[in-house]
Parts: structure tokens; sequence; C-alpha cells
């Protein structure tokens, strides 16, 4: 029998027995549960409650569509134990506006905003960019706050919170502060957040000009982009973009380029100076600046030039 | 209030009122097979890629394996054994090859349920997008759920006039 099985096969199943054999003569407890029994956990009824918590009790790991949080939990690359639920606290979901600023509550879903109108009529990028995310099964769970706490530099939704110069609501149980997005990270997955802080909005203002977002993975769904863009053909336009350096970037020399009326050719180059991408398991950096390069043209093109063929047609 | 020792969760599991003693962090995945012995569900991946732990968490699909249990608290969770093997989602499957080794299969056909009623073959494709399958290629699940949504909307068409038929015989 054991002949018939290929290597692998059999490794697998040494593997197996010999974990059969440590649950007889451990506690079986601490080996199948082993981190989960000493996790502790804190139930806030409120935002106030929950910043009181992380004040007294800190540091805690803020729980919120669990999409990336478990994801670390379920491969064990996670040491912390002690953890706070956010996902009961409603009042951070909501989506309204206030004066002529869209606010966006941190736990909003993927779902919740494909689905708002007010999102739909004011950001239709960060629609476009909730739509690509995962599947439906994330979406229903990620949340955009998660999404910017996560600090990922392939998060879908930070180009369009760079693009549209969003405002991070930040809370303490003492204080609450407004940080622009353009100071939030401070290097690869670090922020601005200090310890007893927690994002609990992100305020729009309203944008002039049609906005352009595009993702480039492997595959439409589930996969993580090798790059992302979003932009806006405003004056000048603002253009930003994931996973060509530690963080997500605004390209400055590039927009102002555009801005003066530099051709698509030289504004290409200009974004090939201000990017540097690197290799990794998903791209290589070459590949990268190429793809770059190609979107900006691509939302120029989508913006302005075949606009003005359309209006030639009319 | 802090969760040191296990409370109990109260949740309806597919519209049965259900407690566990389970630690609030346990993944839904792990409460419903090894606490609640529904092992319809199945573990793929783990990590919120594969869309085989799929069940319903008040009615919109969720990994289950990405939910802890805590965020199932007074909500509705449905799983696959709540058809009963004999839906037209699950009959579809069978007839038109839609299962063939069946991990992702529960996982399948919770995302369709979700999908509401006469989805277009784009409204299949984006609502299974989170959904891998590694034998089928696809065509004949997303053949399977056309099918039983068409048939959905026939067969009370068919039955009325089958009713037609007998009461003009009658008259």
């Amino acid at each position: 029998m054991l002949g018939s099985i290929s290597n692998r096969q059999a490794t697998w199943f040494v593997h197996k027995f010999r974990r059969a054999d440590l649950l007889r003569s451990a506690d079986e407890e601490t080996l199948m549960l082993g981190s989960i029994s000493n996790r502790q956990l804190f139930q806030p009824r409120s935002l106030t409650d929950a910043l009181s918590m992380l004040r007294d009790e800190g540091p805690l790991v803020p729980m919120a569509g669990c999409t990336d949080l478990y994801v670390a939990l379920n491969f064990g690359t996670l040491d912390d134990t002690r953890f706070l639920n956010l996902w009961p606290l409603d009042s951070l979901r909501r989506i309204e506006m206030r004066g002529d600023v869209l606010s966006i509550g941190a736990l909003a879903t993927y779902t919740d905003m494909r689905r708002s109108p007010l999102v739909q009529k004011i950001l239709p990028m960060l629609v476009a960019a909730a739509r690509e995310i995962g599947g439906v099964q994330v979406q229903n769970r990620g949340t955009l706050g998660g999404n910017v706490a996560n600090g990922s530099p392939a998060g879908d939704t930070l180009p369009v919170l760079a693009a549209a110069d969003v405002v991070v609501v930040l809370r303490s149980a003492a204080d609450m502060r407004r940080v622009p997005f353009s100071e939030y990270y401070t290097g690869y997955r670090r922020s601005v957040l200090g310890p007893g802080e927690l994002i609990v909005a992100f305020e729009f203002r309203k944008l002039h000009g049609r906005q352009w977002f595009r993702k480039v993975g492997t595959r439409a769904a589930q996969a993580i982009s090798k790059v992302v863009m979003a932009a806006v053909a405003g004056d000048p336009p603002r253009i930003a973009v994931g996973s060509v350096a530690p963080t997500v970037v605004r390209l400055p020399s590039t927009e102002a380029a555009l801005g003066r009326g530099a051709s698509i050719d030289e504004a290409r180059q200009i974004l090939l100076e201000e990017i540097a991408p690197i290799d990794d398991a998903r791209s290589t950096a070459e590949y990268r600046q190429r793809v770059a390069a190609n979107l900006l043209a691509r939302f120029w093109n989508d913006s302005f030039i075949t606009k003005s063929r359309r209006t030639r047609n009319l | 209030m802090l969760f040191v020792r296990s409370p109990r969760v109260i949740f309806s599991l597919n519209g049965k009122r259900t407690r566990t003693n389970a630690h609030p962090m346990k993944r839904l995945l792990d409460v419903l097979r090894e606490d609640c012995g529904l092992t319809g569900t199945k573990e793929g991946c783990g990590e919120g890629e594969c869309g085989a732990c799929t069940v319903l968490l008040n009615g919109a699909p969720v990994n289950s394996c990405l939910v802890p249990l805590v965020h199932a608290a007074g909500s509705r969770v449905t799983t696959i054994e709540a058809l009963g093997g004999r839906h037209r989602l699950q009959r579809a499957f069978v007839e038109h090859g839609g299962a063939q080794c069946g991990i992702c299969t529960p996982g399948m056909i919770m995302a369709a349920i979700a999908l509401g009623p006469r989805p277009s073959i784009e409204g299949i494709r984006a609502g299974l997008a989170g959904n891998l399958c590694r034998c089928t290629g696809y065509s004949s699940i997303y053949r399977s759920i056309a099918d039983a949504s068409r048939r959905a909307l026939v067969r009370p068409a068919q039955k009325h006039a089958a009713f037609e038929r007998r009461a003009r015989r009658a008259r």
C-alpha cells in the first residue's frame, strides 16, 4: 500500500500521524486551540467605550471585518493576544453628507460603499475600487478603515483616497484630529496613528473632473494588484499609484506637467522618474514601470481624447 | 465588558436558535464544523481566497474562515445544510456536472443563493468571482446556476398552465 503512493503523499501521512500522536500525549486543548485560549477580546458598547479600553488596557489590536487580521491569525503570523472588537459599533458605519463634505465611516464595508447612492454620485472611482476588491464575500466584510489601517502598499482603495485628498479623522479618548491623507503614512506599513487612536471616518470634498480607476492584477477578482491607479481629470489633474513604492504615492511632477499642457509622452517620461517600484512575488519593477506609464496614457486618453472625439461626433 | 472566560454566544443557525460556549474568537467555520457538527461547509485555503467556506451571515455571503464567532452573535447564519439536499440549485449541480470533487460546491451554492432571481451570466460570474474550483473549469457551474434560476421562474408558470388545463377538462 505504501509503495503505491507518491513521496509527497507519504510525507503528509507521517506528518499527520505525528500530529495525532502529540494530541494524545499532551493537553489537547492547548495544542488544538493553542493561541486561541490565550486570546482576550474586549467588547465595547460604544466608540467612547472602545477608546477608553484602548487607553486603559492597550495595546489592543482593533478588529473590524477581519479579512486581513484573520489571515494572519490563521497562519500564526500574528503574536498579539489582546483584541478590541469594533464590528458592533454601528455609528462608525455611516455614509453621509456633512455640509459639502462626504463622510464615510471607517467601518463602511466595500458592499456598503458600492451600494451607497452618495458614494456612487460623488466618488465613482471608490465604487470602482470597491467592486474589484476580493470577491463578494470579502466585499461584504472588508472595511475602508481596515484597508487604510492595514496599510499595504497594494491596498486598492488607497490610490483613490490619495487622489481625492481625503482627510482621515482620528479619535482617541481625549482628542480628535484630522490628518490629510498625504501625511498619514510615514513609511512601509507605518502611519501617524497613535497607540490610543482609532480611525473613525474619512472626509471627502467634492472633486471637479472625471474620475478614473484601474487595477492591474493577475485576475479580475481576488488577485492583489501589481499596479493600481486612481486619477481625477481636473485642472491640474490628480494622479495616485499603488504597488510602486512602500506607500501609495501621488505624482506631483507628472500632474504639474499634464496641467501645463505637456504631451503624454513627456508626461510618461516624468512618471518613470517619479516612481521606483521593486521586484516582488507579484511582479517586477520593469513591468510595473511600463504598466504605470501605460495606465497614465490610458487615463489621459479616456478622459480627454475620447471625450473631445465624442463631442466632435455630436 | 471583557471576554476572558468563554461567554455563551447565541445565534440563529439555519433557523434554529443555537448557543455555544466556544471561544468568541474561534472561526465561525470551526464552530460550525466542530461545535455544531455541520461539516457541509468546507475549508479550502483558510485565507479568504477560495470561497469554499462560504456561508450566509444575515443573508450575505461571507468567508466563514475569516469570521470570528463573536461577529455571528445575534445574527442569522445559513449553511448548505439548510437546503436539505433537494434544493433546485443542488439538483441542477448534479444534472449539469457542476460538482466534481465537491470541495468547492457548498461554497459555490451558498454564493449562488445570494445572487437573487434570474441573474445574468455576468452577474453569476461576478457573484462567484470569490469561489475557486479546480475541477470543472466553471462553465458547468455557471450552467447549473443559470438553469436552476430559469427553472425557478418557469415552474410556477408551468404549474399555472397545468391548473388551467385541468380546469378546462373539468368544464
